[in-house]
């Protein structure tokens, strides 16, 4: 049986390597890791964009708790975040940091925003919807992987107010 | 079969269906609004989305964050419960579109029998007997005269834009007509702002009667009988049993009958309702169709062996009905337990479970998804739990009703329990021989 920390630490291992898919099996435990970061992602006109997200699948036993989608492997552990305001998706959707793959990220961690910057895309159903952030700042962090699913009041990034 | 099914629901219903996808080794996604964070069917889902703030229009209500949320999981079916969605022919239509599996009915199938004239227009051609009436608005006091003399007394006059048991009145003989459509049509003016009316034989001592039929796509329909839904209050549903303890075998099989008909003359794909009225001469009136899983369906489950969700399931993965029509053995009755204070008016009740100790043992069954701790939200309906008891006969059943409702332990809100416990000791309905009126005179102590 794995543990938790265990179960992290492979995430980490499979993301930071060249790896795209890992499966493990012993005798009564089972655990499939597979990334897109290999899939192309279609220009915004186009009809049909790469399924989404990071899928980790691991059935464990006993007590259910539900893989809420993305929240384990690209959120790093948490630092103290007091002061720091938040930029939330107000939609359910896919993440995206830039506007198409070719171009560059609508913001990186440094740069400074106002109420009302376009700092990122949520994609659902097709729509490509510009989300525009409610607060000014710094960026500090980036809480989400680029072409991750997103769901309501996620935290997309941490904002200095005195940045 | 289905891979992964996303429920666009909440509370016990979820819950509900996330039981019966686990036994079935089908994936289950939970979508929530930021207020049912802590709700049970999150808990127990695989995965769970949060999709919105509190208010059901931004998020049990939004088709966009639904779809969003099967697109981010890849569910290739959806399971609307009841209420919300469910019977909404525009978000089954967008499932359509979108190549997911909407487990219900199709758009057309729900547009039918959604709206009440073409659904009764839909039965009168297919021979099943609907509440006499007039064909649309009647224009003049003339005109209402003589088709109430044609239909036969007593009739009710009933505002088309109505709601509520506004604008409606009942007229026993003639000389009351011209009085009688003066003061609906005036009070239908004023609460609604439109005066039309038209007329509809007033059913005497009316029970409500729903048959549960069941449709798969290759036009085979089964009905699974009855439920007595009678005791209701303000038109909702407060219990409900099976067998009814109205019905006669022989009316069984004809009612039977005409709800089997109304499913295959529509070609009814999935779990259905078909609702009748029945007067004290047991005649029957076909009244509206569910095109849904309804909150009672456990009643039916109990004196069956049936797991409805189940079925729902099976048909809409594309599997045959192979079974015939199914009959009640035993007896089953449903409470419905609302966060209500039925000694001010069942105002609701929302707030903390501060303790929660639900009956259980023998014929005894709890569908919830509350439990000690848990926060009544106040954005959503009252009901917070169903209890369903089985036994052999009538007699029995509410016996053990009764032995529940007093081992039902509930502090921190205000429930419908004392109401319940009253009612199983009214002997009007122990006698089995009430109707849709029988709130009207009955008082809590």
């Amino acid at each position: 049986m794995m543990t938790t920390k265990e179960i992290k630490e492979i995430i980490a291992l499979v993301k930071d390597s060249n790896l795209s898919e890992l499966k493990i099996r012993k005798k009564d435990f089972e655990i499939a890791i597979k990334t897109d970061k290999y899939q192309k992602i279609q220009g915004i006109q186009a009809t049909s964009v790469a399924m989404p997200a990071p899928m980790v699948s691991a059935p464990v036993p006993a007590a259910a708790t539900p893989a809420a989608v993305t929240k384990e492997d690209t959120v790093e552990d948490e630092n103290p975040t007091a002061g720091l305001l938040e930029v939330k998706s107000p939609i359910v959707g896919t993440f995206y940091r830039s506007s198409s793959p070719d171009k560059d990220a609508f913001v990186k961690v440094g740069d400074s925003i106002n109420v009302g910057s376009v700092v990122c895309i949520v994609e659902a159903m097709k729509l490509f919807n510009e989300i525009e952030s409610e607060v000014a700042g710094k960026i500090v962090k980036v809480m989400i992987e680029d072409s991750s699913p997103v769901e309501y009041d996620q935290v997309l990034f941490l904002v200095d107010p005195k940045g | 079969m289905f891979k992964k099914i996303l429920i666009a629901n909440r509370g016990e219903i979820a819950l509900r269906v996330i039981r019966t996808c686990k036994e079935m080794g089908i994936k289950t996604v939970a979508v929530y609004s930021t207020a049912d964070k802590e709700s049970l069917h999150v808990r127990f889902a695989d995965e769970a989305v949060c999709i919105g703030p509190p208010s059901s229009t931004e998020s049990y209500l939004s088709v966009s964050k639904i779809m969003a949320a099967v697109e981010i999981t890849n569910a290739d079916a959806i399971h609307p419960g009841y209420g919300f969605l469910a019977e909404n022919s525009d978000f089954a239509e967008v499932c359509t579109e979108y190549g997911i599996k909407f487990i219900g009915p199709s758009p057309a199938m729900i547009r039918k029998m959604g709206d009440k004239i073409t659904a009764k227009e839909t039965m009168v051609a297919a021979g099943v007997p609907v509440i006499p009436g007039s064909e649309g608005l009647v224009k003049s006091v003339k005109a209402g005269i003589a088709i109430s003399g044609d239909m036969g007394y007593p009739i009710i006059i009933k505002a088309t834009a109505g709601g509520g048991g506004k604008g409606m009145r009942i007229v026993w003989k003639e000389e009351d007509f011209e009085d009688n459509w003066d003061k609906a049509k005036q009070e239908s003016k004023a609460s609604f702002g439109n005066d039309g009316v038209y007329i509809e034989k007033y059913i005497e001592e009316p029970r409500h009667i729903e048959f549960q039929i069941l449709g798969d796509q290759y036009g085979k329909v089964i009905h699974m009988s009855e439920r007595d839904c009678s005791i209701q209050r303000r038109h909702q549903k407060l219990l409900e049993e099976c067998p009814s303890p109205f019905l006669t075998k022989k009316l069984r099989t004809e009612m039977g009958k005409a709800a089997v008909l109304a499913g295959e003359c529509i070609n009814y794909e999935g779990v259905g309702t078909v609702e009748f009225l029945v007067d004290k001469y047991k005649k029957f009136y076909f009244m509206e169709m569910n095109t849904r899983i309804q909150v009672e369906h456990p009643v039916t489950e109990e004196v069956m062996d049936l797991d409805l969700i189940k079925e729902q399931i099976k048909v809409a993965a594309g599997e045959k009905i192979t079974s015939g029509n199914y009959l009640p053995s035993g007896h089953a009755i449903e409470c419905r337990i609302n966060a209500e204070d039925p000694y001010n008016n069942f105002r609701p009740s929302p707030g903390n479970i501060q303790s929660f100790h639900s009956p259980k043992g023998h014929g005894i069954r709890v569908d919830t998804h509350v439990y000690a701790g848990y926060k009544i939200p106040p954005y959503y309906d009252s009901m917070i739990a169903k209890i369903i008891c089985r036994a052999r006969n009538r007699e029995d059943c509410i016996k053990k009703m009764q032995r529940a409702l007093d081992e039902f332990i509930l502090e921190g809100v205000k429930t419908t329990i004392p109401f319940h416990s009253q009612l199983m000791k009214n002997e009007e309905f122990k006698s089995g021989n009430f109707n849709t009126g029988f709130i009207n005179d009955f008082v809590l102590e």
